[in-house]
């Protein structure tokens, strides 16, 4: 089937300027987004996922490549067909962009009145849409009036106004916190599966990543260097951008307490983590350590999650092992489908203190 | 009136005073109303008409705003004496309330283009990109989008407009335009009577302050962006 965005070798150069030099936002970037999927592009500020998702309905232009969406080269469409066709792709942004001067029916309604509809098909089509996003009891307030979230759910509506196909979000949760971004996450889900909308995220964290897309690109300086489902992502990064940007959700990170007890002479207990993927993330490993090696391992620190079915996380353990019988350990464990990092040793001093 | 009689205020000088007043309103008024009418649409130009804009014209935004500069730096009184053939032109003389109402429109289309100018700049460019992202066309994009969102800035500027061109109108006694201050200038200055130009001063003090009050009462009615819950 036709995927519903095809990205074919696009570039965005941005010409030198006075006092800052030629930059190349995106290059040569091919990519599909399938119909009805949640398709999520990670980055680090400056990636060029903000370029990557303008891209799709032309609010930049490429400097070369195709974007065609739904089977239409938006590139090759004069103004007014562009317009029309923009129409098919809602977007929402992460400072809502509403208008102050405009209630919240009013902000829903501007897509409809930019598109030239009557008053009583407006005022039909807006209505269930604050059900939708549940404001049904805010039509009349102002955006000053309410809360993030609430804008959000505002902006949501209004971008699913012209009933399009596909719906861009640009950090849509970046300005919310943890709580109010899950629910706006569970309202896309939601959309995602009643309408059948498919939905472009770009952000920054893992998170969000995490919480509702079905595949995922990385992108770094301008390319797309990783994509692949998120399960696979999660459990089997293949780069180091990848890796790093894990590493806030997955707990590649330390505790900071444990990290200063970790020394690389070997006079103390060997330190492992233990990274599990999949459905061995279940299997009772430790427990297997003990009862066929005789080695007792201290937790001591852990951190496992799960991405729709598939679970995944790290364990860091201490054995008190070393020499033959640590490299004995590490094969074990290797052969129970872990991925095992030795990360040194816990310093003797202070754990007699501990 | 007999107030006026206590102070020795003849009811000659005070059906003066009335004409003038009503002469000062009529000139702002209409002055105000034509300026607004030419300059809103001169400031919107000016603000998006700039390279990378909504209706990008550069050499149409370089001549308006070297013209709108030309006017603004010209004293005011030198403006009314220097288009008298073109005040002729337009108003069919060169004296008289109805003339004076060409130069202080003249002067108040650049003063309110660039009020509206700036207002519209200060509109988040968020809006504009999430209005495109809609399929707006730049027209509507400026009617349904710049012009309400900056309707604060700009009423609040129109007010310091009108308030402006009632300091403006005192000067076109030169062309015997009439008014509040060339009531003062004759009786108070040149027939030394300070009592008709106490009073002159106190009705303007009370014009400029019901035109600020008002103006800003409206301002902060169309500004949704801070609202007491």
């Amino acid at each position: 089937m036709e995927p519903m965005i095809r990205l074919e070798a696009v570039s965005k150069h941005y010409p030198a300027r006075k006092g800052s030099a030629a930059v190349t936002a995106l290059s040569e970037t091919s990519l599909n987004i399938d119909r009805g999927e949640i398709f999520g592009v990670i980055g680090r500020s400056g990636a060029g996922k903000s370029t990557l998702i303008r891209l799709i309905n032309l609010l930049e232009r490429p400097s070369s490549g195709r974007v065609v969406v739904d089977g239409i080269d938006l590139t090759a469409l004069d103004n007014s067909r562009l317009r029309a066709v923009r129409r098919q792709i809602g977007m929402i942004f992460q400072h809502f962009n509403l208008l102050s001067s405009r209630t919240v029916f009013d902000n829903v309604a501007l897509p409809l009145e930019l598109a030239g509809l009557s008053g009583k098909e407006i005022r039909s089509k807006v209505t269930p849409l604050l059900e939708l996003v549940g404001l049904a009891d805010k039509t009349g307030r102002y955006p000053a009036e309410l809360s993030g979230g609430q804008k959000q759910r505002v902006g949501i509506a209004r971008a699913l106004a012209t009933e399009p196909k596909v719906l861009l979000c640009d950090e849509a949760t970046s300005a919310l916190d943890p709580e109010t971004t899950r629910s706006i996450l569970g309202l896309l889900r939601d959309i995602n599966e009643k309408l059948g909308i498919t939905i472009v995220v770009i952000t920054h964290e893992m998170q969000v990543i995490k919480e509702i897309c079905d595949r995922v690109a990385v992108i770094d300086a301008g390319k797309v260097v990783e994509l692949a489902s998120v399960e696979q992502v999660f459990t089997r990064p293949q780069t180091e951008v990848t890796r790093s940007l894990l590493a806030v959700v997955s707990g590649d990170e330390l505790p900071s307490p444990l990290a200063a007890r970790l020394s690389p002479k070997a006079d103390g207990p060997a330190v492992l983590r233990l990274r599990f993927t999949g459905e061995d993330a279940e299997a009772p490993v430790i427990a297997r350590l003990s009862r066929h090696h005789g080695v007792e391992a201290s937790i001591l620190y852990g951190q496992v999650d799960s991405i729709r079915n598939a679970s995944f996380g790290t364990l860091v353990i201490a054995v008190p092992v070393s020499g033959e019988a640590l490299a004995a350990v590490i094969r074990f464990l290797e052969n129970q489908n872990v991925v095992v990092e030795s990360l040194g040793y816990l310093a003797a001093d202070i754990r007699a203190a501990g | 009136m007999s107030l006026l009689n206590h102070l020795g205020i003849s009811p000659q000088i005070y059906a003066l005073l009335v004409e003038a007043t009503l002469q000062t309103l009529h000139m702002t008024a209409v002055a105000g109303l034509l300026g607004t009418l030419f300059g809103l649409p001169l400031g919107v130009l000016l603000a998006t008409s700039g390279r990378g804009e909504l209706l990008q014209c550069v050499t149409f935004n370089r001549i308006a705003g070297l013209v709108v500069n030309a006017t603004r730096s010209t004293p005011f009184i030198i403006l009314v004496v220097a288009i008298i053939p073109f005040t002729r032109l337009v108003a069919g003389t060169s004296i008289g309330t109805a003339a004076a109402i060409v130069p202080l429109t003249i002067a108040a289309i650049p003063f309110i283009a660039r009020i509206v100018e700036t207002s519209i700049r200060e509109v988040d460019q968020g809006l504009v990109e999430a209005a495109k992202a809609m399929g707006a066309t730049p027209l509507q994009i400026i009617r349904k989008v710049l012009i309400p969102e900056a309707m604060p800035g700009i009423v609040a500027g129109l007010t310091l407009a009108i308030v402006s061109l009632i300091g403006y109108s005192a000067m076109v006694g030169a062309v015997g335009g009439g008014g509040l201050g060339d009531l003062g200038i004759r009786y108070g200055y040149q027939r030394f009577m300070p009592e008709v130009m106490a009073l002159v001063v106190l009705v303007l003090i009370v014009l400029v302050q019901a035109v600020q009050t008002a103006g800003d009462r409206l301002a902060r009615r169309v500004n949704k962006r801070l609202r007491d819950a």
